[in-house]
């Protein structure tokens, strides 16, 4: 029972999603209060359902690509032959993390000029330091005795990392892998600044014409989105965690 | 056959093995016991490679482990690591099938032999083999563990403390058990134990060790008769010696011919076993007989007081 009440919000809250971007004409008379001087209350520059598809493509490619790297340089890092590139790796990882996207985006716009590539850039370098942490966390707190256990029986160092280690730090690195992409949902709006078609288009729209009923229904789209994936990654975490033992 | 030639493991300054050789022949247990910290588990590791030794050598059939790649050489060792080390990602069957799956057996096979071993440990497979370790007792995670280690049938078994968290019924059921399968398949086994009781019970030959160094390694008999040093009489406890020695003979060993009233012993049990029933029904002797009932004679008091006696010792 008490697994449908708090399964029932989130399929409300689809539905709504849903339900706005097949038909959003449908919201006109809840966001008209919004706007001023007859302005239209809907986006009216393009669909705002193919720009949430392209928005959650470049957020979908930033953070695989993101996750592929992280985790890999992770793997490499606690291997011992790789041991001594950790300091080396957390470095490059935390300027990933510590030059601000827009600056990101003002770089790269020369190299590769405007539209989606500087903000997959963007996005898969903010969201390296997330997953490769808990990847690094995950990996480091398998217990000794298991991995003991796990030599004993005559393991290699390729079946203990497949069959024993990934798995049982898969619950902390997805959970790695939700923050980056909840940080990169928010983060690709800004990839509207150069062209790329994401849902920020809306929200700048709305700030250069002064129409808070764009904001609005740009931000609310994003956010929905955003806590839809967090929760259905929680909720697969926590499967994941269960079936380790947890 | 194991052959441990002058084995020594240093770390940085310390040395935690010291010069350690002895030989564990063929289908035989060697129980080895000592304080907390005194390089048993240390030793145990050298034999499978989990440790590398600073020198000496370790022979396995006379085929020294350094000629086989480590994962090679474990596969072939079965390893009941010290606090059971399930993975905890894998259900109690998968556990068990690690082994067996890494030499790429038939999955009918697998399903077969965890079968096999979750009935002999007395765990229902169909109810614990799909379940995840978390969900067993301490136990039944160590019986899980054992079972691990035997799966693949191995030849050579290295066990670390493997009984400790199990209740004492269920303990002696499984050494039993653990001797059974030993001499069914002729397994060498080396087995670390805090526990005298278990290791003279099962062990064929026992090594005591002490801060590295093997003081003794004899059979059960020898040790407590003739223990090598102090240290040695005083792990195995001094007041219990009596008792221990009986332990190690049958009732068939001291039967003598003649009659007695009451209840009949069986020849099988223990020594210790018979003087504590003579002794709790007020006794002088009692009547033995065969497994399958045959009066074989009686066994008295005077007798098996005899038999506790540290031999050489002239009776009063
Ligand atoms: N990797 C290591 N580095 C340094 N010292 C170690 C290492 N492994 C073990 N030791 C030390 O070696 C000694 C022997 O350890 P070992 O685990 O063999 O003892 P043990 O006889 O099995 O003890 P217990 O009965 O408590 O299990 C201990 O003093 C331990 O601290
Ligand atoms: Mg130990």
């Amino acid at each position: 029972m008490t697994r449908v009440w708090s399964f029932l919000p989130r399929m409300a809250l689809l539905a709504f999603l849903i339900a706005f971007l097949w038909h959003p004409a449908w919201f006109a008379g809840l966001l008209r209060p919004l706007t001023e001087n007859g302005a239209p209350p809907i986006y009216d520059q393009g669909s705002l359902a193919l720009l949430t598809l392209d928005h959650l493509a470049i957020v979908a490619v930033a953070t695989l690509a993101a996750s592929l790297i992280a985790i890999a340089l992770a793997v490499l890092v606690t291997r011992p032959s790789g041991r001594e590139f950790l300091p080396l790796a957390r470095s490059l990882v935390n300027i990933g993390q510590t030059v601000p996207p827009v600056a990101v985006l003002a770089l790269a716009v020369p190299m590769t000029g405007f539209g989606e590539k500087p903000t997959l850039i963007a996005l898969f370098l903010y969201g390296l330091l997330p997953i490769f942490e808990n990847t690094l966390t995950g990996l480091s707190t398998v217990p000794a005795n298991v991995m003991e256990a796990a030599r004993g029986v005559g393991m290699t160092g390729r079946q203990r990392l497949w069959q024993v280690e990934l798995p049982l730090a898969a619950p902390i690195i997805l959970a790695g892998i939700r923050l980056s992409v909840v940080i990169s949902m928010a983060t690709a709006t800004i990839g509207s600044t150069v062209a790329a078609s994401t849902l920020g288009a809306v929200i700048i729209a709305g700030l250069t014409s002064n129409n808070l009923a764009f904001i609005v229904q740009g931000g609310v789209i994003v956010g929905v989105i955003a806590i839809l994936i967090f929760d259905a990654l929680r909720g697969l975490e926590t499967l994941l965690a269960r079936r380790a033992g947890g | 056959m194991i052959d441990i030639d002058t084995i020594t493991k240093r770390y940085d300054d310390t040395e935690v093995v010291s010069d350690v050789s002895l030989s564990v022949p063929a289908g035989s247990i060697a129980v080895i016991v000592g304080t907390s910290g005194s390089g048993k588990t240390t030793l145990l590791r050298m034999i499978n490679r989990l440790v590398e030794p600073t020198s000496g050598r370790i022979r396995i059939d006379g085929q020294d482990t350094h000629s086989l790649s480590p994962h090679v050489l474990r596969r072939k060792i079965g390893y009941a690591i010290q606090g059971h080390g399930l993975f905890p990602h894998r259900t109690v069957a998968q556990n068990i099938a690690t082994v067996p799956k890494l030499l790429g057996w038939e999955p009918a096979r697998i399903k077969q032999r965890v079968a096999d071993l979750l009935t002999l440990f007395q765990l229902d497979p169909a109810a614990y083999g799909p379940r995840y370790p978390s969900a067993l007792s301490g136990g039944q995670q160590q019986r899980v563990g054992v079972a691990r280690a035997l799966a693949a049938e191995p030849a050579v078994l290295l066990m670390d403390e493997p009984f400790g968290a199990l209740d004492p019924v269920i303990r002696a059921k499984a050494q039993d058990d653990l001797r059974a399968i030993q001499r069914r398949f002729g397994t060498t086994i080396i087995m670390v134990t805090h526990d005298m009781e278990e290791a003279i019970h099962l062990g064929d030959r026992i090594a005591v060790m002490d801060g590295g160094r093997l003081l003794q390694y004899a059979s059960p008999t020898e040790i407590l008769t003739a223990p090598a040093t102090g240290f040695v009489e005083s792990l195995l406890g001094a007041a219990d010696r009596p008792f221990r020695l009986l332990s190690l003979t049958t009732l068939a060993d001291v039967v003598e011919p003649g009659t007695a009233d009451g209840a009949p012993l069986s020849a099988d049990a223990t020594a210790r076993d018979g003087l504590s029933a003579l002794l709790w029904t007020g006794r002088d002797a009692a009547p033995v007989q065969s497994a399958d009932g045959a009066p074989l004679g009686r066994v008295t008091r005077a007798r098996l007081m005899a038999a506790a006696r540290l031999p050489g010792q002239a009776p009063v």
